[in-house]
Formats: C-alpha cells, sequence, structure tokens
C-alpha cells in the first residue's frame, strides 16, 4: 500500500517535472517560458521531497524535506518576480501574438517606478509602444 | 510485478535526467541572458530532486543537505542575476 502510495506521487511529480522542462523548449516567449517554469517545477520537487520523507522512518528526514519544500514555495515566486521585472525593464520582446500590454508606460524609466495613471510621469516616455516583437526569430 | 526499486531506477531518474538535457538546449541557445537565467534556475532545482531520489536509492539521507544548500544557490544566484540585469545600462 505505502508503496503505491510512493509510485503515485513520485510519477505526479516527474511528469510535472517533465512538463516544465518541454515547456521551456517550447513556450515562445521569455514571460510564457517563465510562468511555466517556477510553478511546474515547484510542485514536482515538493511531491519528489514528500516520497523522500514517507521512504525514510527517521523524524530528521520529515524535518528537512519540509524545509527544503517551505524554502523552495518561499523563494520560488520571489525569484521569478525578480528576473520577471529585470527582464521587462532590459526590454525583453514579447511575443508577437501578444494582444495587450499593460505594463507599458506605466514605469518610470529613471527611478523603476511603477505609476498607476501615467499621466503625471515626467519626461516623455509615457507613450512608448509596447516592446512586442515582429517575427518568431526575436522571442524563439 | 515490479519493485518500487526497479521503479525509481528505470522510470524516474531516466525521465529526470531527460528533463534536465532539454533544459539544458534552452541554456546553450536562449536569445537573451534572461532566459538563460531561468533555465540555470530549472536546472538546480531539476537537481533537487535527482538528489532526492538518489538519497531514496542509495538509503543515505545526509544527502538532502546538499539539496538545502543547493535551493539556497539557486535563489541567491536568481536574485543576483535580476540585481545586476536590471542595474545594467543598455
Amino acid at each position: 500500500m505505502i508503496d503505491i502510495i510512493l509510485a503515485f506521487l513520485s510519477t505526479v511529480g516527474v511528469l510535472s517535472i517533465l512538463f516544465a522542462a518541454i515547456g521551456i523548449m517550447r513556450m515562445p516567449d521569455f514571460y510564457l517560458r517563465l510562468s511555466v517554469t517556477v510553478k511546474a517545477a515547484t510542485l514536482g520537487v515538493g511531491l519528489l521531497l514528500i516520497c523522500a520523507a514517507i521512504m525514510f522512518p527517521d523524524i530528521s528526514v520529515t524535518t528537512k524535506a519540509i524545509a527544503i519544500i517551505f524554502f523552495l514555495i518561499i523563494t520560488g515566486p520571489i525569484g521569478a518576480h525578480m528576473i520577471g521585472r529585470a527582464a521587462y525593464f532590459s526590454r525583453t520582446p514579447l511575443w508577437k501574438g501578444t494582444i495587450i500590454d499593460e505594463l507599458a508606460g506605466k514605469y518610470n524609466e529613471e527611478t523603476h517606478e511603477l505609476e498607476s495613471d501615467g499621466k503625471d510621469t515626467k519626461g516623455d516616455d509615457k507613450d512608448q509602444e509596447p516592446n512586442v516583437a515582429k517575427t518568431d526569430e526575436e522571442t524563439e | 510485478m515490479i519493485t518500487l526499486e526497479a521503479y525509481f531506477d528505470y522510470v524516474i531518474l531516466p525521465i529526470l535526467s531527460i528533463s534536465v538535457m532539454l533544459v539544458f538546449i534552452r541554456l546553450f541557445k536562449g536569445p537573451s541572458l534572461v532566459d538563460r537565467v531561468i533555465a540555470l534556475d530549472l536546472v538546480i532545482t531539476i537537481g533537487i530532486g535527482i538528489i532526492t531520489v538518489y538519497s531514496i536509492r542509495s538509503n543515505q539521507e545526509v544527502f538532502l543537505d546538499v539539496a538545502i544548500i543547493l535551493a539556497l544557490i539557486a535563489f541567491l544566484g536568481t536574485v543576483a542575476f535580476a540585481y545586476y540585469i536590471e542595474k545594467q545600462k543598455k
């Protein structure tokens, strides 16, 4: 019975990791790749660590596994948000099929602050067009 | 009746290896720097999974300490890359 639970958990976890790897290969855009990988890889590694916590009868392994899962869940979104923000500031192009970029013109280019209405923005960067790629080769 | 050990050896670990290979393709050809940063982050995250499965298979729970350190290094690396990419002038 415990073997069936372990096989089920590890299968779901490893398939989730495989889908994250396929997604980082196939997605057409940096931002879509970012949204695929962080969630799926955190879920998969968390399920594999739960497998290890069930497998070892020791309490210290359970504590370590819970600590790693907690750390991954805390730090994953922080790192993803920081790298996505850095990519937007370094003008990584969006996918060519992007319909709307609601952040275009909302960021102050000098201070990197978000301003909601965009009317009071000093400088002339509030009417810049969205950074959408023209061809598939720009974002691959 | 297949055993759980054989299942870990012949199914779980090969799928994880294939995942690492797919991410390495993105790491080599990624068109921008940020693509390579998230590919490296994903490689380290899958590495934590491989270490976990290997520690299950070899009955050595000491390897989970390495997984803790790798999670810390992955987070610090991503944050440092993001900080300096945001600072750099085009």
